[in-house]
Formats: structure tokens, C-alpha cells, sequence
């Protein structure tokens, strides 16, 4: 194929919500319409692995769609950030494309095709955000993303899950329209632009006191960022099919969210002004608590996806500091554990999901001695968690490296210890569960060994060994993204050399 | 020929009527009145277009010159109106033979359509016409054709709510009557332009504050801005469903015009926001506005009723922009005016389209029809999330318009109200949506509605995004208008 740069730019905008029409038109054939999906994906790699090369080339990749509104415009530019974004998204569209394929099918979940099609909207939206040129380009797609993730969320369609999409829609639809929106006019007021630029649009002579304003807004507005207490419709959507909650809700639909708090600090007040804005400081402390509280939550969870959803939570929280910190080694940290986080997030929902549809269970207490049935599954999962954690050889330890390097550089001790509790949080609420699962006759669940066995039978220990793992297509997703996690250790080095592009410009 | 478009746009439609009585058979008359409607639309694009070359049109009725005979004047702003008006009207008739089948006996079709080209041409006459009086003549013309069609709705309530619609309205037109009436004693003039020049002379008398305050009273009476709005709902609620999608889009808006008209043009903006604090006041009217029918909305269960609340609270926006007296705001009004015609007319066309198949739009009857009538039920949702404002909807265009000319002024705190009021509209419009696709239907499964539904229906759900996404047209013509309004004289 010899398409232009910028052709491939639009198509991978277009190209998944093109595949919708592909996905109903194959509907009654499930294993064609997985193959248009799958296809899909290939092709969207595809395209950005040669943007990426062409970034990489140093080439200016930009598109022009249309003038919405006088000096408004949806148009599209790459740079080093959304790059990254897009190359994780994209990859992880695949994986949980294969992984949604045996989950799907064995899970006997209604309205598949509803469900493809809303994932390839969702895909798309999350394209466009990640390469656009402007704020109010990120706020169409933003908005675009909330909605077509609705039905996902929702997709059970019980009381439970229309609870839970209320909860959605209503905490990222209020934040949105109501602080972010109110924001970006007041910007495109203030600065007579919404276009991102390295180093910030604002004037010298603004107000800080009015930036300042503007920030809390923002921070505030970018609900999908999670911050407390904007954070419940995280939770809330746990109601979803787990490949939803994988991939929309540890990589796309939150990472989307951070993702914008990223460029919002770096390309809309720079890095230069972040510093000084009085309203910096209450928002690092906030962000803080957000990661404190979030991780002491997620302890008391038993229901393993919500344990896991405010785990997420409370890595956002992370991401924002280091955006907020304002140093080149926070923001590096902040992009790089983007993409950490992803892989080992996206990991540990596979693993929950692979445990529901095998084993059918939900909550943590009952896991005890499943990593005899399901080894490969609870080794991801250990590897996976190690990687949230931050310590080798999982990639984590970069960014959260990065990360503390920020803090210090910014002379935030009470931000960098506050970092350092919450890894060993992170210890104490992911852990216990690959442990016990391996080790059910240890620690804690000896005193229920106890208990006469009649009770007992929640423990595995005595229900047969055979290995009885997830279908395959969703083992092949499992074990793809816990390499990812170990291989980002060893080579993390294209990583690392976009992630400080971000601050340079170009690649 | 051309030069006489002006009146023919009005006249056309009022001689169509009678004609219809003659045609006696409903299937003809059908087709005649959308005819007529179809040719009013296109004068109505032949008008708009000549006015944006050429600037304003004066057509003297008679060749008697202004302000001796009847001026009809067509500027920016009424060309938009006229092009609202016959538009909608025109799509809407599209689905009326089905609608009426089910809703009105077969007798009654041809008084309708005589009525509904009645109640056309009243509003293209208001918003045509230049002359106050004329002004008058036809909005009775179009409100009591109005109380006609309201009162054929098939429950008995149709004739109640008629009868409250009938008192109120009177009230308002007697209000407007009565200020004419006033202007006219002091300055000896019907015609607006000419009482523009003259009014200032004596604007500081007590009969002129008289005069203004029983015109903008009227006004906001027949616009239904609270706390005038009493009637609204269940006129919207009982009228047949064709007439419901007829009127949300045009006749509220036919009489913001007339505020516009009479406060900008006529008593001139000095008058009306200096010496006469309307500011404030309609500022503080508007806000509350959005929030008490946005509240109520939310506590309705006939989703006509809702969405008829939901039109109160829009009318809230458009005043708010309004009361901001600057170009800006002025536009964001027009704009909305414009958005709002297209989301109401598609969402309550497709509530009839609900009428057709289910006979009931209680929100009970909606379960299940998510599946049932998927056409009909996404077009809703379309025009909801355009009432809720997200991007690439009208609606997003009007309140991107609305918030950038608050802040201009630095009125925050409205601003935030505003967005709040958007949230109120997401919680009435999931509402509906959660009924159509969480819940399983309880009776018979229906089909989804007819193709004489859907075209229309979905012309106007493809027109919401469509000028979401390309808004150069409304844009451009809002803000001619707007500008044309500020740079003094009609």
C-alpha cells in the first residue's frame, strides 16, 4: 500500500468506526465477525507502527478535518505523546479482541455484535483523542468515547448494570460538560486558542489567579482521569463484561483520561507555568490522597474486579501527580507509566476475567488454591502485580522510578513518600492473592483449614488438580501482555525515548 | 413576480386554506397543504438567499408607501424565522395522513388541514409583516387556529388544556393589543420602523412605559417563559401529536421573535436595557427558567409532558442569551432558536411515531421499544443528546455560543449555572432512555413505525447532526442577524 502519512493518520481514526458497518453486516456469522474485527485491528496496527516510523523519521504528520466553528477546527498532529498512546491502544485492541473471542463465547454473553461494534466506536474515539491538535478536537472525542462506551458498560442490561451506567454517564457526563467544557471555553477566551502548543498558550500577563481557576477545572473536568472524588464511575463500571473493563477500563477510557491531564499540563499551561500557579500544590495534595485512600479502599475490597478498579484509581493518581509535579523526569514518568500501567493492568483483568469464566468465581476469599487449576493464569497475575508494584524485572519499575526522580527534582518529599506508602500498598492488596493462591494451606487460611471440611469445600485445595485453564484465545491475550510487562523491563528503551520526546517537540 | 415574494410567502397559505375546505377529500387535501407549504419553504429560501445578497427587503402592500400603507420587511432575522417555520412545517406534514388515522376521526381531516395552513400562515404573517398592528391580526390568525387544533387531540383533557391555552393566550394577545394601542396614541404610527424613530421622542413618558410593559407581558405570555408557562405543557401534551411537532419548533419561537423584535428593533435597545432594567430581570427569569422545568421534566410520566417541560427550560436558554444585550448573546439565542427547532420537531415527531404504534406515550409504554422501534427510539436519543448539548449535535453549537457570550461579559457564575441546567437535561432524557432499552416490554410487541414517519424523522435527526458538524450556514446567518439588529433600525 502507498498511502501518504497523512491518509494513514485519518484512516486509523476512521477506519475502526468504518469496521462497525463490516461487524453488523457479518453479525449472524460470529467467526466472520471476529475476523473483521480482528483484521481491523491488524490493519490499525499497521498504520501506526508506520506513523510511528514516520514520527520517528521526523516527520510533521498532521490533518485538517473541518471548521466547526470560526477558529474552532477538529484537526489532527502527532506528537510523541498521543504516539504513545495510539501504539498502546491499538496493540491492546488485538489482544483483547483474541482475549474477548473465548471469554465472549464460553462466558454465553448476549448481544456480542453490539458489543464489537461498540468497542470499534470506542477504539476510534480513542484514535482521534490521542492525535489531536487541539483541545476542542480532545473534547469531541472525549465526549464520543463516553457515550459509545455506555452500552458496554450496560451491556448486561440488569438493574445492576443500569445502576452502574447511571453512575457512569452521570460522573463522566456532569464532569465534562460542567467543569471541562466551562474550561475550555474560558480558555479559548482567555488565550484566543484551543491548539496545543510545547511550553502552553497562555500570555504571560494572565492572571495567575485566573490559570490557576482554569486548572482546577480542568483537573476536576477530565472525570475519566479518576481523580477523588470524581472516581465512583470507575467502580461502577465494573458492572461490565471483563474485556470492557480490560481494555476500556485500564487502558482506553482511563488512560484517555490521564492522557488528557497530560497534555492539558504540558501543552495547554506548560510545564514553565504549571510551577507557579497557586492552585498546583492543592491539586499534587489532592492527587495524593486520590492515590492514598484509593489503595486503602481497594484492601477492603473482596470482589476482585473492584479491588482491581480501585487499584486503578489509585495509579491515575500517579499519572496526575506526575503530570502536576511539573518537572521533565515527572512528565517522562507520567508517559511511560501510561504505558505500564496499561500492560499490567490489562493483565491482571484478564486473569480476574479467566477466573470467572473457568472457575466462576468472583471474590478473592474464594481463590484460595486455584493456582493449581489455573498456573499459567496466577503466574500472570503474580508477574502482573509485581509490575503495579514496581519492582523487577517488570516494567513498572521505570516509571515509578521516573516518577519518585520528579517528586524529588520538584522538592515534594511529602508527594514522594506518599508515592512510596502507596507502593507498599500496592504490595499488601495485590500480592496475597497470587500467594494464596499457590500457597492455600499458608498464612491467614490456616485457621480455616480448621474448620471441619464439609465448610471447607471453597478451598480448592482438595477439588481435584487438573490444570483447567481459560480457552485458549483468552490464555494466548494472558500471556502476550505479562511478556509485554517483563519485555518493557528489558528493552524499554523506545519507550523511554518517546516519552521524553514529549517535552522536545518532535521525535 | 419576484419582487411580490414577500407577501406571496404569507398569502399563498392563507388562500390555500379556504381551498382545502373546497378539496373536501382528506388524501388531497393532504397533498395540497403540502404543496403549499413546500412552496412556501421555497420562497422562503429564495427570500433568505435574496436578503444575504442584496440586504433588506421592503415590500410596500397595495404600492402604498410606508408608514401610510402596510410595510412588509424582511431582514436576517426574519428570513431565518420564515425558513424555520416553513420548513418544519413542511416535514412535518410528511407524516400527518398516519398520525391523524390514528388520532383524529377520518371527518375531521380536512378542518385539519385548513387549520394547520391557518395556523402557518399566522406565523409567517407575524414574522413578515413590519407593521405592529399586522403583528396582531396575525397572531390571532395563528392562535386561534391553534385553539382549533390543540382541542382535536383525542382525550378528553385536549378540550381543557385548549380552553387554558385559549384564556391565557387571549390575555396575551389583549396585552399586546393594548401596547400597540398605547404606541400608537403617543407617536401616531403603526408601522415599526417609523415608531423606532419616533418612540425616543417621547420614551420618557409614563404612557410609553405602559405600552412596553404590556408588549413584553404579552410576549412572554404567548413564549412561555416562566412564570407565564402554565400552559404550555399540556397544550403540547393532549394536542394531536403532528401538532405537537409542529408547534415545538415554531410557535414559541415565533413569539421570541417578537420579543426580539419589539425590544431591539422597536423600543430600541437604550430603552429596553437601560432605562428599563429587563436585564435582570429576564436574566434572573431565564436561570430559573431552565431549573424549575428542568425539575419538573424529570418528575414527569407522560413524555410529552416531559419534553414539553424540557422546551420551557430551552426557552430559559434563549432568554438568558438574550437578556445579555450583546451581539454575542444575541446570536447564541437565534442559534438556539434555530437548534431548538430542529431537536423538538424530531423528538416529537418520533413521540408520534411512539403514538402511531404504541397509542399511549406514558413513559411505561415505552418499555422494551429500544428493541422493538429501533429507528424511532435512536432518533429520540439523538435528539436527546442534542438537548443535553454533546458535541456534533445543534445543541452543542448554541450552548458553545451561549457560554463564550457569558463569559465574554464575565458573568461566571451563569455560566456554571447553564451547565448544570445541561445536567438536569441528561437525567430527563436518560430517563426516557433507560425505560426504551432496559426494560422488557410488557404487552404485544409493536413494529417499528412506517416509513411516512421515519423519512421525516430522520431528516430531522440527520439536519441535528448535520449542523452540528457543518455550522456555517446557522452560524453565519445568526450572526448577520444579530449584528443587523445592533447596528440600529429594523
Amino acid at each position: 500500500m502507498n498511502l501518504s502519512l497523512e491518509v494513514m493518520l485519518q484512516l486509523s481514526i476512521v477506519l475502526p468506526i468504518l469496521s462497525i458497518f463490516a461487524i453488523i453486516a457479518a453479525g449472524r456469522y460470529p467467526n466472520l465477525r471476529e475476523g473483521v474485527t480482528i483484521t481491523t485491528c491488524l490493519i490499525l496496527i499497521c498504520f501506526v507502527s508506520n506513523l510511528y516510523q514516520g514520527l520517528l523519521s521526523g516527520e510533521t504528520i498532521s490533518a485538517f478535518w473541518w471548521e466547526l466553528l470560526p477558529g474552532l477546527t477538529i484537526s489532527f498532529d502527532i506528537e510523541p505523546l498521543g504516539m504513545l498512546f495510539a501504539l498502546i491502544a491499538s496493540f491492546l485492541w488485538l489482544v483483547t479482541t483474541c482475549y474477548a473471542i473465548g471469554y465472549m463465547r464460553s462466558h454465553e454473553e448476549k448481544n456480542q455484535t453490539r458489543f464489537y461494534v461498540c468497542f470499534a466506536v470506542a477504539i476510534g474515539a480513542v484514535m482521534g483523542l490521542a492525535f489531536s491538535a487541539n483541545l476542542f478536537t480532545l473534547f469531541v472525542f472525549y465526549e464520543v468515547l463516553t457515550l459509545s462506551t455506555y452500552p458496554l458498560v450496560t451491556h448486561a442490561g440488569t438493574e445492576k448494570a443500569k445502576q452502574g451506567g447511571r453512575i457512569y454517564l452521570g460522573i463522566l457526563l456532569t464532569t465534562s460538560i460542567v467543569f471541562f467544557l466551562l474550561a475550555i471555553v474560558s480558555t479559548w477566551f482567555v488565550a484566543g486558542t484551543l491548539d496545543f502548543k510545547l511550553g502552553g498558550i497562555f500570555a504571560d500577563d494572565v492572571n495567575p489567579l485566573i490559570t490557576g481557576t482554569l486548572l482546577v477545572l480542568f483537573i476536576f473536568g477530565i472525570g475519566k482521569a479518576a481523580i477523588m472524588p470524581f472516581h465512583r464511575w470507575l467502580p461502577a463500571a465494573m458492572v461490565a463484561p471483563t474485556p470492557v473493563s480490560s481494555l476500556l477500563h485500564a487502558v482506553a477510557v482511563v488512560k484517555a483520561g490521564v492522557f488528557t491531564v497530560l497534555k492539558v499540563c504540558v501543552f495547554i499551561f506548560g510545564l514553565d507555568l504549571l510551577a507557579v500557579l497557586p492552585t498546583t500544590q492543592f491539586l499534587l495534595y489532592l492527587a495524593g490522597a486520590s492515590v492514598l485512600i484509593a489503595s486503602i479502599v481497594a484492601m477492603r475490597q473482596d470482589n476482585l474486579k473492584a479491588r482491581l478498579a480501585y487499584s486503578t484509581v489509585s495509579q491515575l493518581g500517579y499519572i496526575t501527580i506526575g503530570a502536576l509535579l511539573a518537572t521533565s523526569s515527572g512528565v517522562i514518568g507520567s508517559s511511560m507509566h501510561i504505558a505500564m500501567h496499561a500492560f499490567g493492568k490489562i493483565t491482571l483483568f484478564f486473569c480476574a476475567g479467566a477466573i470467572l469464566v473457568t472457575l466462576h468465581k468472583s471474590k478473592i476469599s474464594e481463590m484460595a488454591g486455584i493456582g493449581r487449576q489455573m498456573p499459567i493464569t496466577m503466574a500472570a497475575f503474580f508477574i502482573a502485580s509485581l509490575s503495579i508494584i514496581g519492582v523487577p524485572p517488570t516494567g513498572g519499575t521505570w516509571s515509578k522510578w521516573y516518577l519518585m526522580m520528579g517528586a524529588l527534582e520538584a522538592d515534594q518529599f511529602a508527594i514522594m513518600m506518599i508515592l512510596m506508602a502507596s507502593s507498599l500498598l500496592n504490595i499488601a492488596y495485590l500480592l496475597p492473592i497470587p500467594f494464596h493462591a499457590f500457597f492455600p494451606n499458608l498464612i491467614s487460611f490456616k485457621q480455616e483449614n480448621q474448620i471441619p471440611s464439609s465448610t471447607g469445600t471453597s478451598i480448592n485445595t482438595m477439588s481435584g488438580l487438573q490444570i483447567k485453564e481459560a480457552p485458549w484465545p483468552s490464555l494466548i491475550a494472558i500471556v502476550v501482555t505479562t511478556l509485554g510487562c517483563l519485555t518493557l523491563f528489558v528493552y524499554p528503551q523506545p519507550l523511554f525515548e518517546l516519552a521524553s520526546a514529549v517535552l522536545t517537540g518532535r521525535g | 413576480m419576484i419582487t411580490h415574494l414577500p407577501i406571496l410567502q404569507v398569502v399563498i397559505p392563507l388562500m390555500a386554506a379556504p381551498i382545502c375546505l373546497i378539496l373536501k377529500r382528506p388524501q388531497l387535501a393532504w397533498i395540497f397543504a403540502l404543496a403549499v407549504s413546500g412552496l412556501a419553504f421555497a420562497i422562503s429560501l429564495v427570500l433568505l438567499q435574496q436578503v444575504m445578497v442584496s440586504g433588506v427587503i421592503s415590500y410596500e402592500l397595495g404600492g402604498w408607501q410606508a408608514p401610510w400603507g402596510i410595510e412588509y420587511r424582511i431582514d436576517q432575522l426574519n428570513a431565518l424565522m420564515l425558513l424555520i417555520i416553513s420548513t418544519i412545517s413542511t416535514i412535518v406534514l410528511f407524516a400527518a395522513p398516519e398520525s391523524l388515522d390514528k388520532e383524529i376521526s377520518k371527518d375531521k381531516h380536512t378542518y385539519f388541514y385548513v387549520l394547520y395552513l391557518l395556523s402557518l400562515t399566522g406565523m409567517l404573517g407575524i414574522v413578515a409583516t413590519g407593521d405592529a398592528f399586522n403583528v396582531f391580526v396575525f397572531l390571532e390568525i395563528t392562535s386561534l387556529s391553534a385553539y382549533a387544533l390543540i382541542a382535536m387531540g383525542k382525550k378528553k383533557q385536549a378540550v381543557w388544556a385548549s380552553f387554558q391555552y385559549l384564556v391565557m393566550g387571549t390575555i396575551g394577545a389583549t396585552f399586546i393589543l393594548i401596547g400597540i394601542g398605547l404606541m400608537y396614541q403617543m407617536t401616531g404610527t403603526l408601522n415599526m420602523q417609523d415608531l423606532a424613530q419616533r418612540l425616543p421622542e417621547v420614551s420618557q413618558t409614563r404612557t410609553v412605559f405602559t405600552a412596553f410593559a404590556f408588549v413584553i407581558v404579552g410576549v412572554c405570555l404567548k413564549l412561555a417563559m416562566f412564570p407565564l408557562h402554565l400552559w404550555l405543557p399540556n397544550a403540547y401534551a393532549y394536542a394531536p401529536s403532528i401538532v405537537t411537532a409542529f408547534f415545538s419548533a415554531t410557535s414559541t419561537k415565533v413569539a421570541i421573535y417578537l420579543l426580539i423584535r419589539f425590544t431591539f428593533s422597536v423600543f430600541g435597545l437604550s430603552f429596553s436595557f437601560t432605562t428599563v432594567p429587563l436585564q435582570t430581570l429576564f436574566m434572573t427569569l431565564g436561570v430559573l427558567g431552565i431549573f424549575v422545568a428542568s425539575i419538573s421534566a424529570i418528575y414527569q410520566h407522560n413524555i410529552k409532558h416531559l419534553f414539553a417541560y424540557s422546551s420551557i427550560a430551552q426557552i430559559g436558554y434563549m432568554i438568558v442569551g438574550f437578556s445579555i444585550s450583546s451581539v454575542s448573546g444575541l446570536t447564541a439565542t437565534l442559534l438556539h432558536l434555530f437548534n431548538h427547532a430542529l431537536m423538538k420537531s424530531a423528538i416529537f415527531l418520533a413521540l408520534a411515531a411512539v403514538a402511531y404504534r404504541v397509542g399511549n406515550v406514558q413513559l411505561d409504554n415505552l418499555k422494551g421499544l429500544g428493541r422493538e422501534m429501533p429507528w424511532t427510539m435512536a432518533a429520540i436519543v439523538i435528539g436527546g443528546l442534542s438537548l443535553i448539548g454533546v458535541p456534533l449535535t445543534v445543541g452543542f453549537v448554541s450552548k458553545w455560543y451561549l457560554l463564550t457570550a457569558l463569559i465574554e461579559q464575565g458573568w461566571w457564575p451563569i455560566a456554571v449555572l447553564i451547565l448544570l441546567g445541561s445536567m438536569l437535561a441528561v437525567i430527563y432524557v436518560w430517563k426516557v432512555v433507560e425505560i426504551a432499552y432496559f426494560k422488557e416490554s410488557s404487552g404485544a410487541p409493536v413494529k417499528e413505525a412506517p416509513l411516512s414517519f421515519l423519512i421525516p424523522i430522520w431528516t430531522l435527526v440527520i439536519a441535528n447532526v448535520y449542523f452540528g458538524i457543518d455550522t456555517r450556514f446557522s452560524v453565519e446567518i445568526a450572526q448577520a442577524a444579530a449584528q443587523s439588529l445592533f447596528g440600529g433600525g429594523l
